[in-house]
């Protein structure tokens, strides 16, 4: 279920735009993975490098390797489409599909997949993926109505269900909870920390108490000044991170220095 | 209510600026001037369309029998050319925001553009010239193959110049329309909803299904009822494709086919008098009240299927 991702070498483009540069990192299955650094250092794309949803801008390309236990993403020959199937995604807004019920909106992908699932397993998946994100509570009798009229927190939930619903062996989160109140945020930091038992979790985050309080490790991204690419300056233990980094920027930043 | 009337005071206290008194007053002029017009319009239709409908007639039909050939000869002939142009238009608007090479999208979208600038008399040229000579084989080997499918039944027309003909004519003409919109309302589709299918693992087809099609369903209705509105009342090129015999018939191949009522009035129109003058006009305001229904038809549609946040 859960699986190591390796990152190796990686620089990532926007068409002759270098946005990121030589990032390599190891990440443990079954454990939270925070992204920090200022906002333009790379975060997003890095992120979406792991689901190679980076290639779907126009122009945008990856040198490196990346390789989820051990078989690597960009390797010829490896479908796209294969690896998002494995590797989940929640977004930085809420994004379920307007004119699907909740219902729909869950077993949106696993449908993809498996077109004749029985009613009755479809039942079972929807109830396991909203207990999964914390929202069946809130949503079972009403699991008809559309996505969109959740409240914003309880979409983002909405979106972690779909997203846990196709079983991924990565959970990948961008800033989940930039668009939501304290409340909808605590709620998601502790779904964070149960999903952690089964997914191996990487989220990018821009707000540091939130990084130290889900994450097992932090990887500080900086970038040097507009137009040069971002890259990651420390990687370690959370609390190692928070505490006594060992170089003196990511001191600066999550000491709130700059940033 | 309560929040617009003080605003609505300060305004109307606030000095009186020329440039403002001359727009609204050339504003309110044109407006009253349109509803004026509309009025006109339809009180024209049916003043001269009183005497028709309550006859007598010359050949002693009623106005209704008379006018319910033409009627069908619209509708099923606008209703072929939807058939073919809605499914075409949505798939070279797909193809051309979702699938294309930039370049290839708009050298694609120019050359649709074109054929909305060509006058209706050229493709009623195009028709009779080209299109039916080329169609007719298509049409016998039709009738004789597949002639037990009652939109086959022989014979089959010598000229090629059926309804089918003329449909094709129109699906061509409404094309431009229906597709600008289309395309248009696709790229509007938010990217949040693209990447959200995206990244569950759909392919671009998938991806289309779940985000792209959905958020322009009330967009591609809007935009077909348009195609269908100019389809109807297409009067040139269907006066010049089709040869009729004022027949109702679904037969698509032969040549019995029904003329439709803007095509009969341009024919008929020069030559008639008397009685004969107030038909024309009165099957006039049948087509003024098909294409008032299909409108309100599409309205009611669209706000159908918009309350649940299509967007
Ligand atoms: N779609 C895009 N096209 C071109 N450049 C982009 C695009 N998205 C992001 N960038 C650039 O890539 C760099 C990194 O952006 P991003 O990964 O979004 O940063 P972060 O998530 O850390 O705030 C920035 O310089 C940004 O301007
Ligand atoms: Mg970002």
């Amino acid at each position: 279920m859960s699986k190591r991702i390796e990152i190796n070498d990686l620089d990532v483009y926007y068409g002759a735009f270098k946005a990121v540069e030589g990032v390599s990192l190891e990440i443990e299955p079954r454990s939270v993975t925070a992204f920090i650094g200022p906002s333009g250092c790379g975060k997003s794309t890095v992120l979406r490098t792991i689901n190679r949803m980076h290639e779907v801008i126009a122009g945008a390309y990856v040198d490196g390797e990346i390789l989820l236990d051990g078989a690597n993403l960009y390797g010829s020959g490896v479908d796209p489409v294969n690896v998002r199937r494995q590797i989940g995604m929640v977004f930085q807004r809420p994004n379920p599909f307007p004119t699907m019920t909740i219902r729909e909106n869950v077993l949106a992908g696993v449908l993809l997949n498996n077109r004749r699932m029985s009613k009755g397993d479809q039942d079972d998946l929807v109830e396991r993926s909203l207990r999964g994100a914390n929202l069946w509570n809130e949503v079972k009798d009403r699991l008809g109505i559309p996505g969109s009229g959740l409240s914003g927190g309880q979409q983002q939930r909405l979106c972690i269900a779909r997203a846990i619903a196709v079983s991924p062996d990565v959970l990948l989160m961008d800033e989940p909870c930039s668009a939501l109140d304290p409340i909808s945020t605590l709620a998601i930091e502790d779904l964070i920390e149960e999903l952690k038992q089964e997914y191996t979790i990487v989220i990018v985050t821009h707000n540091m108490q939130q990084a130290s309080r889900v994450s097992d490790k932090t990887a500080f991204f900086n970038i040097a000044g507009t137009g040069k690419p971002g890259k990651l300056i420390e990687y370690d233990e959370t609390t190692r991170i928070f505490s006594n980094p060992s170089v003196q920027s990511t001191e600066d930043y999550v000491s709130g220095r700059f940033g | 209510m309560t929040t617009a009337a003080p605003a609505a005071t300060t305004r109307a206290s606030a000095p009186n600026r020329p440039a403002d008194v001359i727009f609204k007053a050339v504003s309110t002029t044109a407006g009253v001037l349109i509803l004026i017009a509309l009025a006109g319009v339809a009180i024209f239709l049916v003043a001269q369309a009183v005497p028709a409908i309550i006859g007598p007639l010359p050949d002693d039909d009623s106005f209704w029998a008379w006018v319910w050939p033409l009627t069908f000869g619209t509708l099923w002939s606008a209703f072929l050319a939807m058939v073919m142009a809605v499914p075409m238009a949505i798939a070279i608007a797909l193809f051309i925001t979702h699938f294309a090479p930039r370049r290839l999208a708009s050298i694609l979208g120019y050359a649709i553009d074109l054929l909305a600038a060509i006058p209706s008399v050229i493709y009623g040229l195009w028709g009779i010239a080209v299109l039916a000579p080329f169609m007719q084989p298509a049409y016998a080997w039709l009738a004789e193959n597949l002639g037990w499918i009652p939109l086959f039944s022989p014979p089959a027309s010598g000229t090629g110049r059926t309804i089918l003909t003329a449909a094709i004519v129109l699906a061509v003409m409404v094309l431009p329309i229906i597709t600008a919109l289309c395309r248009e309302i696709f790229l509007q589709t938010p990217r949040l909803n693209e990447e959200a299918s995206l990244a569950l693992g759909a392919t671009r087809w998938e991806m289309i299904r779940m985000a792209v099609l959905p958020h322009g369903r009330s967009g591609i209705i809007a935009s077909s009822i348009l195609g269908l509105g100019r389809a109807l009342g297409e009067t040139m090129a269907v006066a010049m494709v089709l040869a009729s015999a004022g027949a109702v018939t679904f037969v698509v191949v032969g040549s019995q086919n029904p003329s439709t009522i803007a095509a009969n009035i341009a024919l008929r129109f020069p030559e008639a008098h008397g009685i004969t003058v107030n038909m024309l006009i009165g099957s006039g305001l049948v087509l003024f009240a098909i294409t008032l229904l299909v409108n309100a038809i599409s309205r009611w549609i669209i706000a159908k299927t918009t309350v649940d946040g299509g967007r």
